[in-house]
């Protein structure tokens, strides 16, 4: 089956849609509610539509191959507030590898505003877009086996919290007591697909 | 009550899972093989999407406190019924089954398939973790795999009687077919001549999460990173070594290996009687 450029058979029950703003255009995807479509799942620079067997794969992806992404929503979107206390174990080591004090690691990332791009690798865990570049440092080379719940970490050009204790290998910049998820509250996950976020420091 | 006197090597709650909630980070995780849950559910009167056991090879031993109406699907193999005078009845798969208070069923070693299914007349009545009382081996959502000596409630939720004796067993297969992409474009045709041609074997270090298969290995036409996107149960994810890892219903829901292909929706079901060491063939489909 060919199907328009950038659209892709992910099964016979899921298209995935290359974007480079994945957020938007799921969001985009989201409002056309459109029949037959069961979920929309943004990834960094795709979505994935999953649909139901009544849908038409190839009229669902000529229909998708269209749609403009909805703008990064700096109004509508929720804004949460994550207080941090800045005394992460891998803050002096982010601040050498960036050529930075640490006081200015501080400073950029709890200036910049974030949006979540998507979540993953657990409920809640939301990768996070809006990272200063001057903070961008590669992953530890050996994941830690244990990372506390709560812990504000950055990789790559993203930062997250960990929403529970799990493995992990990204740089810990501090830590918040924010819920950032509860099975039991609705909605779970503090950081949904396009949250906005602000880290603001507090003193232990 | 169903207490639980033996799990076996693995006993998990399970029922259809918590599919919608993947821009979250929650996997649909619920039964691996869906048709036999719904089987067995459908054999007791239940709700096909009614709460039930999920039992890794064989092993489990679970005694009824009081009557109860239950069914087993999913892998073939003995199922035995041993009353409190210790007199052992050999009983029928894929068929409505009486117990009295006290008679304590049993699950043998599977002669074929791996995940054996027990539905209860009413349902396991466990509180649900986001709408599901799965147990989601990879988040540890939902209730905890099952010990010696816990105690299961049985709900009252039927819909019917039961009014089917015997349930005709699935048909074997020979070879899963395989919807080629997303990214089948990162090992050419020849990746996929060779995903076809490759007879598969299943590795040991398989679960919930996900099917390894040993063999190949597959070879990339490109390099580079692909930035981590959306994955789904039966995506063929193929790591930098080139052996293929067939995402469960536990699986994470993104990741950053390339997905050559997808399994196709009928066919996930046989996934999950998937035996370690069996051999495998793959089809493509278009």
């Amino acid at each position: 089956m060919s199907l328009p450029f950038g659209v892709r058979r992910c099964g016979d029950r899921g298209l995935l849609v290359d974007a480079d703003d994945a957020a938007g255009i799921a969001a985009a995807v989201e409002a056309l509610a459109l029949a037959g479509v069961v979920e929309v799942v943004p990834g960094a620079a795709a979505v994935l539509v999953r649909h139901d067997a009544s849908a038409d794969p190839r009229a669902l992806a000529t229909v998708l191959a269209g749609v403009e992404p909805l703008a990064r929503s700096t109004e509508s979107g929720v804004l949460v507030e994550v207080p941090v206390v800045y005394d992460g174990a891998d803050l002096d080591d982010v601040a050498a590898a960036t050529g930075l004090t640490a006081s200015d690691v501080v400073r950029l990332h709890s200036a910049a505003e974030y949006d979540v791009a998507f979540c993953g690798f657990a409920p809640g865990f939301a990768y996070l877009r809006g990272l200063d570049t001057r903070l961008a440092v590669p992953r530890l080379a050996a994941p830690r086996t244990r990372v506390p719940a709560g812990s504000v970490a950055v990789a790559d050009t993203w930062s997250a919290v960990y929403p529970r204790e799990s493995p992990g290998g990204w740089r810990l910049l501090g830590r918040t007591d924010a819920a950032v998820w509860d099975s039991a509250r609705t909605p779970p996950a503090l950081l949904a697909p396009g949250t906005r976020v602000r880290f603001v420091e507090v003193r232990p | 009550m169903i207490e639980v006197v033996a799990p076996g090597p693995l006993a998990l709650v399970e029922d259809l899972g918590r599919p919608g909630l993947a821009a979250i980070g929650v996997a649909r995780s619920g039964a691996f093989d869906r048709g036999s849950l719904r089987l067995a559910n459908r054999l007791v009167g239940n709700d096909e999407g009614a709460a039930g056991i999920e039992a890794l090879a064989g092993g489990l031993a679970l005694r009824a406190t009081v009557p109860l109406v239950v069914a087993v699907t999913g892998a073939d193999g003995p199922v035995t019924v041993r009353g409190p005078s210790r007199a052992v009845r050999q009983m029928p798969r894929r068929s409505p089954l009486h117990l009295a208070a006290d008679d304590v069923l049993e699950l043998g070693a599977p002669s074929t398939g791996l995940r054996s299914y027990v539905a209860v007349r009413g349902g396991i009545a466990l509180r649900r973790t986001l709408g599901s009382a799965s147990f989601d081996t990879m988040s540890r959502l939902g209730p905890a795999p099952l010990a010696v000596g816990d105690r299961l409630p049985v709900g009252c939720a039927v819909l019917g009687t039961p009014h089917v004796d015997h349930a005709p067993a699935r048909p074997a297969a020979p070879a899963l077919r395989v919807l080629p992409g997303p990214r089948d474009d990162w090992f050419g045709e020849a990746g996929l001549a060779a995903l076809a041609g490759t007879e598969w074997a299943v590795s040991p270090a398989s679960d919930r999460v996900g099917v390894r298969l040993d063999g190949g290995p597959l070879a990339r036409a490109r390099s580079g990173e692909l930035p981590s996107e959306p994955m789904v149960p039966g995506a063929l994810q193929v790591p930098p070594g080139g052996r293929p890892v067939l995402l469960g219903p536990d699986g994470p829901t993104t990741g950053g290996y390339p997905v050559i292909g997808v399994v196709v929706d009928a066919d996930l079901d046989r996934v999950a009687q998937l035996r370690p060491g069996e051999l495998l063939r793959l089809t493509i489909v278009r």
